[in-house]
Formats: structure tokens, C-alpha cells, sequence
């Protein structure tokens, strides 16, 4: 029996001679990430287990993205924490201003390759099997133990096969392909599991919006969601990293737990209501619902292509009275980058609020918080109950074309109606 | 190991991490600094049952969501002892398996339970009893019982570091 490609990355990390869903392995890691929330958790856990020795400094990045900047003294405290334990360790630290949003960051910067295996104190790590690696979320004492020894436990996880195909059509995006997988298999369904992406539609979802799909992998349970690497994988990582790598793809008589479809041809943009990421619906079901605010941006949708999408739609109009638009470019350089296009002229002329690259806005830690009875449609990965400030505020997620052109109708709409 | 306390009940499926220990708390990394936040999304007045040895019981996919490990180290703070749910989410699993704190599938035992009932977990057989009724749980993984009887990944790393 072949192997699936989390199985042959899993054989190639670990000590076993052969690997099967549910067996327990130690695996080893080629990159560990931690963030200003999870970093300070996990050195703590390292203190109590006797050692301050990293197991290859070289193979650690911390990154201050969650509460930078700083929004007070207990967090600025967190964020000191993070950077002289870097400093004091050797590994890379990415402050604001010199970084970004951790796993689009990450990317960015040529950290992750097919093959390899990134790990991170950071639900959200998921999203890195976009570039073809396995990658895990995991906790702070989990991160303590693989800043430790490079390595981490592992129960192999089964492989849900996706099959992409037909023709995307104008105003849908990678997003929407995650809200139907997500909607198909249910916020719990992909437990135990990875994702992996297959299918002539894949071609057409660039890197970004590939980032977008396995950034949600986690909001149906899944370990991450695997893009086996292709020639746009191979030309995005040409001059960005110096790892050596090689493309991994599942043996044909690969052994899936569960196949799973999603035409292009019958997909247009979605939205998911509150307050799970599984109650997705078509946008058309919901026009009319009124927006208080909007936010383009987070680890899913803060790239170039989302900011060129939300420029589409606000360019030459107005964000309507009613709504606040929030755009955060997920790094320094999609920033620049941004600006260097027009595109922040774009969006601020339309009465856009650009912030610095943060997490603040997504998980409710500042910067664009909800006031009861609120409604928010954002690209962002989670509309949980409380996720963005009031228990009593609605969030809706949905890709950038679908955000920004309710940032300026002040209610859900559907894309072409603006764009028209 | 044999885990024991009251039962408190935490209904509903898909508790997410953030209502269980919102975002904007997650600026703390005190454990006991953590407790006045656990539940605070989802029902603060929980918080008032914990008192002394207790076992959560929780529904299907319980703490979906996030990495934040501030959840079961709140929990653990409380003196939660076990959580027993019908079923879990993969992160929150591996961090109560990590933290020695036994996250044991038994969707029987998470019907049968009241608040307040006094209920026991025997991870190694496999056994929830509430109120004197036993109950047959998801097998624990051989490799997950030992991080448990180990007491959790600290000393598991702790022993490694001694053997090195």
C-alpha cells in the first residue's frame, strides 16, 4: 500500500520504517515557531523542565504579531519577554516593523519548503501546508518541548482527498473553496485528519489563495491542508529561500479516509454565519444584512491578492456611512508593496482605516474590537461568539471581493453588484 | 492513574477555545493569573462550581479552535482533575494529554452525568463511573497513557534531559 504525502513526510521525519493512521511517532522538525501569546507560555514550561538549551537555533523563529503593537504594559511586557529570550538564544525575532502576520510572514520569507515539517505555538500553522509541508499547530508546552529537542509527538493522521475542478469564476477566491470543504465535512469533521488538495481546479488557486484554503484547514478539525508542490510552488520559492527541497506526491495507491469534491463550475463566493466557521451559506442568503464593519486582513487574507481585490472593489466609491473598513496587509512588505501599487491610496481615499500588520482585529485583542448588536464581515478564519470583541456582536466571514463590496453597500451584497 | 471529582456539566457542542478563555486575555502567562478567565465567553458563572476536585463533562468537539494552552492550564489551575466529553478537538486533546490532564471519550458517561455527580475515570481500563455506574470509554492510546502516568510532557522531557 503507497503512502499519502503527510504519511511519506511523516516516514521521512521520524525513526519508523513504515507509518500507518494512528500510530504514534516522534517527529522531527525543520522549523518552530511561537508568537508573543505562545512563546511566553512555552518558555515558562521549559523552565520546569530544567533547560534553557534550544536544539538548533538556526531552526527557531519568534514572532510578535498578536498583541503588537503593544496595546499596554502587560502585553509590552509579553512582547520584552519574546524578544530577549530571542536575543538571548540566537534565534530570528521578527518586532513590528520588521515582520508581519507570523504565518504569512513565514512564507514570505522562503522558512517553509515542500517536504519539511513546520511546527507553532499558533492554531493557524496549518497554514504552511499550502506549501506542501506537514505543518502542525500546537500548544505552548508542546512548543517548550520542541524548542527542547526539535521534536514533537504525533498520532499519523488519516488523509482527506479534495478533488478541485472546473472553471473559477469571477468573484471567487480560495476562501470560498475552504467555506464548502468546511461546510461538507462540518467544524469537527476533519478530525484526525489532514487535507489534501488535488484536481486540474487547484491550478488555478495562486499561493495566496492557497494560503487562504489551508489557513482553514483547522476550522474543520484538520491537522492542516496539503498542497502537494506544482510549478507555481517551485517559481514562488525561486530566489526566496536557500533550502533544498524536492515536490512530494501521494503514491497512487494511496489509502484516504474520505474523498471529497468541490467544482468550481456549481461554487460562487460564500459566507459563513455566526458564530461557527460550518454554517456556511451562498451570499445571495444573506444580502441585505447590514455591516458595521469590515476587516480585510489576518494570517487567511492579508495578501497582496486580497488587497488588490478589496482596492477592485472600493476603487472610485465610498465605504458607506454605516461601516468601518479595517485593512491589514499580513506583512511589512505586502505593506510597501500595497503602496507601491496605489493600492493604500485606493482604499484610504475610499475611508479605509489601514493598520499595521497584527493580529489585534482578528481575535479580538485590539485595534477594531465589536460593540454589541454589531455585524462585521470579515476575511478572517474565525466568528466565534466573542472572537472580535462583544459576545453580543455577529461575524460573518467571507473573501475580500465579498468584504469589501459590503464596505461600501453597508450590507452583505454580492460582488457584481458593486463592481457593475 | 485514577482520576476523581464532582461533575460540572458544560453543554452544548463545537465550545470553542475563545469562549471558553477569550482572546483578549491571552496576555497573560501566569496559570494562576489565568482563572478568573476560564469560561468567561461562554458562561462566567461556571466558575462558581469549581470547587475542589472536579471533572468537566463537555460535549462533541470540545475546544475547537485555538492553541492557547491557557484553557487546560486554567482548568488545572480551578483543580479540575478529567475532562470527559463525547469528543474532542485535536489541540485542546494533545494539550490536556501534555498537561497530565486525562481527556477521556465516553459519550455515555457525558449523558449520564448531573451536575454534581461524583465521577471517577480509570484511563488505563478504560472505565468512567458516575454515581456508581460504570461506563466503557474510548481506549487511550498506549503511547498517551504513559504521557499521562508520566505526568505529563514536562517530567516526560525532564527524564529525557536526565538520561542525555
Amino acid at each position: 500500500m503507497g503512502y499519502t504525502v503527510a504519511e511519506k513526510i511523516l516516514l521521512d521525519h521520524s525513526d519508523a520504517d513504515r507509518v500507518e493512521p494512528g500510530q504514534v511517532v516522534m517527529v522531527r522538525c525543520d522549523v518552530v515557531l511561537a508568537n508573543d501569546v505562545t512563546g511566553p507560555v512555552a518558555f515558562r514550561q521549559m523552565e520546569k523542565m530544567g533547560t534553557s538549551a534550544v536544539f538548533d537555533p538556526a531552526k527557531v523563529v519568534m514572532v510578535a504579531d498578536h498583541f503588537a503593537p503593544a496595546k499596554d504594559e502587560r502585553s509590552a511586557i509579553l512582547i520584552k519577554r519574546l524578544k530577549d529570550w530571542s536575543l538571548e538564544h540566537g534565534v530570528v525575532f521578527y518586532d513590528q516593523g520588521r515582520g508581519g502576520i507570523e504565518h504569512t510572514l513565514l512564507v514570505q520569507e522562503g522558512w517553509v519548503v515542500p517536504g519539511s515539517v513546520i511546527v507553532g505555538g499558533d492554531s493557524h500553522t496549518c497554514t504552511h501546508g499550502a506549501m506542501g509541508a506537514f505543518s502542525s499547530g500546537l500548544g505552548s508546552t508542546d512548543i517548550a518541548y520542541c524548542l527542547v529537542f526539535g521534536e514533537f509527538w504525533q498520532a499519523v493522521p488519516g488523509t482527506i482527498q479534495v478533488t478541485v475542478s472546473g472553471e473559477k469564476g469571477h468573484f471567487v477566491t480560495g476562501k470560498d473553496v475552504i467555506l464548502a470543504v468546511i461546510s461538507q465535512i462540518g467544524a469537527g469533521g476533519g478530525t484526525g485528519n489532514v487535507l489534501e488538495f488535488v484536481g486540474p481546479g487547484v491550478q488555478s488557486l495562486s499561493i495566496d489563495e492557497r494560503l487562504a484554503v489551508s489557513n482553514l484547514a483547522v476550522e474543520a478539525g484538520s491537522e492542516t491542508g496539503i498542497f502537494p508542490a506544482d510549478d507555481q510552488t517551485a517559481a514562488y520559492l525561486d530566489g526566496r529561500t536557500d533550502k533544498v527541497w524536492q515536490p512530494v506526491h501521494s503514491d497512487p495507491d494511496a489509502s484516504y479516509s474520505r474523498r471529497i469534491a468541490v467544482d468550481f463550475d456549481r461554487l460562487g463566493p460564500l459566507v459563513a454565519k455566526p458564530h461557527n466557521p460550518e454554517n456556511v451559506v451562498p451570499v445571495s442568503e444573506i444580502v441585505g444584512t447590514p455591516i458595521h464593519q469590515v476587516v480585510v486582513g489576518n494570517c487567511s487574507n492579508g495578501t497582496m491578492t486580497d488587497l488588490r481585490q478589496a482596492a477592485e472593489m472600493v476603487k472610485g466609491k465610498r465605504v458607506h456611512e454605516r461601516t468601518r473598513m479595517i485593512v491589514v496587509p499580513a506583512t511589512q512588505e505586502i505593506y510597501r508593496q500595497a503602496v507601491a501599487e496605489g493600492l493604500v491610496d485606493i482604499l484610504v481615499a475610499a475611508g479605509a482605516s489601514i493598520s499595521t500588520p497584527t493580529c489585534g482585529p482578528c481575535f479580538g485583542g485590539h485595534t477594531g474590537a465589536l460593540a454589541p448588536g454589531e455585524n462585521a464581515l470579515a476575511t478572517i478564519n474565525r466568528n466565534f461568539k466573542g472572537r472580535s470583541g462583544s459576545p453580543e456582536a455577529s461575524v460573518y466571514l467571507g473573501n475580500a471581493y465579498v468584504a469589501a463590496a459590503a464596505a461600501v453597500a453597508g450590507e452583505v451584497v454580492n460582488p457584481a453588484e458593486v463592481a457593475s | 492513574m485514577i482520576a476523581a471529582g464532582k461533575a460540572v456539566l458544560v453543554p452544548g457542542t463545537n465550545i470553542d477555545t475563545d469562549v471558553l478563555y477569550p482572546g483578549i486575555y491571552l496576555n497573560i502567562d501566569d496559570p494562576e493569573q489565568m482563572k478568573p478567565y476560564l469560561f468567561e465567553g461562554l458562561d462566567p458563572a461556571l466558575r462558581d462550581q469549581l470547587d475542589g476536585d472536579t471533572v468537566l463533562v463537555v460535549g462533541e468537539n470540545f475546544g475547537m479552535g485555538s492553541s492557547r494552552e491557557h484553557v487546560p492550564l486554567a482548568m488545572k489551575a480551578w483543580g479540575v482533575r478529567c475532562v470527559v466529553g463525547s469528543s474532542f478537538a485535536r489541540i485542546f486533546y494533545r494539550n490536556c494529554i501534555n498537561l497530565a490532564l486525562p481527556a477521556i471519550t465516553c459519550p455515555d458517561a457525558v449523558k449520564a452525568a448531573k451536575p454534581g455527580s461524583q465521577i471517577s475515570v480509570d484511563a488505563a481500563a478504560g472505565k468512567v463511573t458516575v454515581d456508581g455506574r460504570e461506563f466503557t470509554a474510548a481506549p487511550v492510546p498506549p503511547f498517551m497513557l504513559e504521557m499521562l502516568e508520566r505526568g505529563g510532557l514536562i517530567p516526560w522531557a525532564q527524564h529525557k534531559l536526565a538520561q542525555t
